[in-house]
């Protein structure tokens, strides 16, 4: 019989009955305390914390996020086990910076953070992956790729996940990417059908099939150098 | 045999006490009172048109009713396409290979303001109406239709299945329209008219 | 994977024409009162052949929508699966970006479609969240009475949905009967069906209409009847059994680490609900109860759900009992309209109205991720504000496609046809996932 033991949410909490939040102001609710032991074990690399509407807010250096993001998942004082959400934020201003944000949960302590990394316009939009730290990270961080262009160093299978792979037109959730493309309808069109179905396995799907090995020379070639399988 | 119509279209003669056991009718006629009770649909869903589908499909409302009972989840052994929901470009190719693979005679339902015109989806992302890439018989409206609004489309679809004639060949025709005719529409055209108007055109802008 | 043993009733009170027993068990142990489900035997090593390469979907009745997956099979045990998404990708996010806070509603009704109306709740109150608003008592259980209400109709379309895929049609038909009772209450109250658009930030489209308390009693009433209907069906029946017990099994360490949520967490034994650890709209003053896990199989995941249909007709049946009277939207002119017949006849509540739908509601600049326990597990909306009408970023957390993201781990080593029923035991929606 293999039974799991159930795992109790807020284990380690000192509530035990959490309440709904009421009349939550702006700036002043109280910072998780998740923060301030952030300051004191990564003192430089905390650029500073904000609470926004009873949330923290901890701004981090880009170079150290896989780093603390390893310490809150590890420390038993913390214990943030639960990636939440993975995404990136552009605005409107050109001057400011993209940040990628992590929303972390440790469901022992019952505490939520949000961690902030901003990347400076004109740098390469390149970030550590949290992959080894946080499965779920997988795909979100695929999807942030396909929709930002952000590349998480380290990811094993950073590919595009919502869009094709062929996919011309950029990074839809960039703001200098307009509402409706940057291609015309009927180019859009045009090129969507110019997809054939059937030839949507990518390399590795097609090592799979052991009759690859018996293509022809010439295909296997133009499959080697990226080329979809054509009818 | 259950085969009714009005006196002056007259397309049974069937009198049991002079002719036993057989019927006089116009061929075309039988054969599109067949198809349109038989139609076996493929039920394309995507999004949220496909739950509506699927509450159509229920005892409540109960499609059957209208010999669609069998829902045909192979394109090749389907009459109608029924395409339920948005379809956005990466389907596209997929859905006109649908179409391509299913056999004649066919017909396509484009179910919902989505998959009729794309709807309140007016970005990169989704194809504006999916009669730029299949042809439609039925447009149902509605963002999702209702089950009754589909029945109607349906019953639509019926009336147009039965007033089809054999003889006339050229409505099974697939063909892509010559450059030099009139049907043609070169692609700038399409692209003025898939431009915002009215109101519209605001919300294409982000801030404030 | 070690035997697991679930009973299973073997008798029925029917006999067939025949004067046999109507249902017949797959395995039974000595004292013929339990079916024994053992993992598939592994191939044998002399018999490994070439592996093949399966293709499933994007247009495949049991991939619920137009899903992906591309197997590599050994005979027919899967030994790997990539699955491929974005088939329904329709740009929310990018669209949300163009939109003002009350029009944003209308995208979050089709998003994850079957919960069309618990989404319109939780996208109003991150928004009210990010305005700094505190709606009124009567909205708080009126909202907790339609999120509930349409966990249930989610849950019931993933329980007919689930029935089709390993076989059963009855369950089908008896689940959208109940829903098209669900559909007609909702209408009665907002207009529509299934995209409901039932919230405006800092309350409701509108108050419920007379007598319709009435008629929620009455589904609360009846809606247990046709539960135990479909528990005395499916729950002991020797095939559902066989089909689903064992299956993709998640421990409580790998279901965090993944980043499950929902009925899938909670099946691998972690008792996290939002409801109950991050709690909103006073859903900790509700007395209901958590129903967890404990193999993380597939058979586990049609237990919580099924367990948690019947914690929402009590939480419906105490907010049914509560809802206090007074106003529904909050009085405040910085987000709500003016009554239509003052903003027909007075200049200001006119200009009001005009400035409200055509400039749109202005939050301070900030940023709320406002999570909520959707029938698929925690779905979050993620706004950031810029001081403007429209949001810089809306994003939304979807459950179902962290969910998803695990599905290569839990069909590794089973059958195909068990594919089908570890996809379905995820409850996935398309629209959802995608976005």
């Amino acid at each position: 019989m293999s039974r799991f033991e159930v795992v109790r949410t807020g284990a380690s909490a000192p509530d035990s009955q959490p309440a709904t939040q009421r009349t939550v102001s702006h700036r002043t609710e109280p910072a998780n305390p998740s923060a301030k032991a952030l300051q004191e074990k990564f003192s430089s690399a905390v650029k500073r914390v904000e609470v926004i509407w009873g949330e923290t807010v901890v701004y981090v250096d880009p170079a150290a996020v896989k780093q603390m993001m390893g310490w809150l998942h590890d420390d038993p004082s913390q214990r943030y086990d639960f990636l939440s959400d993975l995404t990136a934020v552009e605005y409107r201003d050109a001057e400011v910076p993209i940040e990628v944000v992590w929303h972390l949960r440790s469901l022992p302590y019952r505490r939520f953070l949000r961690i902030k990394a901003q990347i400076q316009k004109g740098q390469p939009l390149e970030i550590d992956s949290v992959y080894d730290i946080y499965r779920s990270a997988d795909w979100l961080e695929r999807e942030c790729y396909d929709m930002f262009g952000i590349r998480f160093r380290g990811h094993p299978d950073l590919r595009r996940l919502l869009m094709w792979e062929s996919y011309k037109e950029g990074f839809p959730l960039r703001k200098d990417f307009p509402l409706r493309g940057r291609f015309s309808r009927s180019e859009q069109l045009r090129q969507a059908l110019a997809q054939n179905p059937e030839a949507r396995y990518s390399m590795e799907e097609l090592t799979i099939a052991d009759a690859f090995a018996e293509l022809p020379t010439d295909m296997r070639d133009r499959l080697s150098k990226g080329e979809r399988t054509g009818e | 045999m259950g085969l009714t119509t009005p006196a002056e279209h007259r397309t049974v003669s069937y009198i049991p006490e002079s002719q036993e056991g057989w019927a006089a009718t116009r061929l075309d006629f039988l054969v599109n009172w067949a198809r349109a009770n038989s139609l076996w649909p493929m039920p394309f869903g995507t999004a949220c048109c496909a739950i509506e589908f699927m509450a159509t499909a229920a005892s409540d409302f109960d499609l059957a009713r209208f010999g669609m009972e069998r829902m045909s989840f192979s394109p090749r052994q389907a009459d109608v396409l029924i395409c339920a929901g948005r379809v956005p470009f990466k389907l596209a190719p997929i859905i006109r290979r649908i179409w391509q693979q299913m056999p004649q005679p066919k017909w396509c339902i484009s179910m919902g303001a989505c998959a009729s015109t794309g709807g309140m989806f007016d970005n990169y992302a989704v194809v504006q109406g999916i009669d730029t890439i299949i042809p439609v018989d039925v447009y149902v409206p509605g963002c999702p239709p209702r089950p009754e609004g589909l029945i109607y489309g349906i019953r639509m679809l019926q009336e147009k299945v039965k007033n089809e004639r054999a003889a006339d060949k050229g409505t099974r025709d697939e063909m892509e329209p010559d450059p030099s005719s009139q049907l043609y529409i070169p692609p700038s055209v399409i692209d003025e008219l898939g431009e915002p108007f009215g109101n519209s055109v605001n919300q294409t802008r982000s801030a404030p | 994977m070690a035997r697991r043993t679930v009973e299973v009733e073997l008798s029925t009170s029917g006999l067939d024409a025949q004067g046999r027993p109507q249902r017949v068990p797959l395995v039974t142990n000595d004292g013929g009162t339990a079916v024994a489900v053992e993992p598939p035997p592994s191939v044998e090593p002399d018999l490994e052949g070439e592996h093949m390469l399966i293709n499933l979907g994007p247009q495949h009745p049991a991939t619920h929508g137009v899903l992906r997956l591309v197997l590599e099979l050994d005979g027919e045990t899967v030994v790997r699966c990539i699955p491929h998404i974005g088939y329904l990708h329709c740009g929310f996010e990018k669209i949300g970006e163009y939109r003002q806070y009350n029009q944003i509603i209308c995208w979050t009704d089709r998003e994850d479609y079957l919960n069309s109306i618990g989404n319109n709740v939780a996208f109003a109150l991150g928004a009210e969240r990010l305005f700094g608003i505190e709606i009124t008592e009567r909205c708080k259980v009126l909202r907790v009475i339609a999120c509930e209400l349409s966990r249930i109709m989610s849950h019931l379309v993933w329980l007919g949905t689930f029935c089709i895929d390993i076989g059963a049609f009855t369950p089908f038909l008896w689940a959208f009967q109940r829903r098209e009772e669900i559909y007609r209450l909702i209408e009665k109250w907002v207009g529509a069906r299934l995209t409901t658009s039932a919230t405006r930030v800092g309350g409701m489209a509108a108050d419920i209409p007379n007598g319709w308390m009435d008629g929620l009693r009455q589904f609360i009433r009846t809606f247990p009847h046709t539960l135990d209907e479909i528990d005395r069906v499916l729950t002991k029946n020797a095939i559902w059994v066989g089909r689903t017990v064992g299956l993709g099994v998640m421990t409580p360490e790998e279901a965090i680490n993944w980043g499950l949520s929902g009925p899938m967490l909670r099946a691998s034994g972690v008792d996290y609900d939002v409801r109950k650890d991050f709690p909103y709209l006073d859903y900790e003053t509700y007395d209901f109860e958590v129903p967890v896990g404990t193999n993380g199989d597939v058979y586990d995941r049609y237990l919580v759900r099924f367990e948690e249909l019947r914690q929402s007709v009590r939480i419906l049946q105490q907010a049914a009992d509560r809802l206090p009277d007074g106003p529904v939207n909050i009085d405040d002119p910085r987000v709500i309209l003016p009554p239509k017949s003052k903003a027909t006849s007075e200049m200001e509540s006119m200009i009001h109205h005009f400035k409200n739908v055509m400039e749109g509601p202005r939050p301070p600049i900030g940023e709320s991720y406002f999570a909520v326990e959707s029938p698929k597990g925690e779905k979050g909306y993620y706004m950031v504000s810029d001081g403007t009408s429209k949001p810089v970023r809306w994003r939304i957390r979807p459950p179902s496609f962290v969910n998803l993201a695990a599905i290569p781990k839990m069909v590794e080593g089973h059958l195909l046809s068990d594919v089908i029923a570890i996809n379905a035991s995820i409850d996935i929606v398309m629209g959802e996932i995608d976005r």
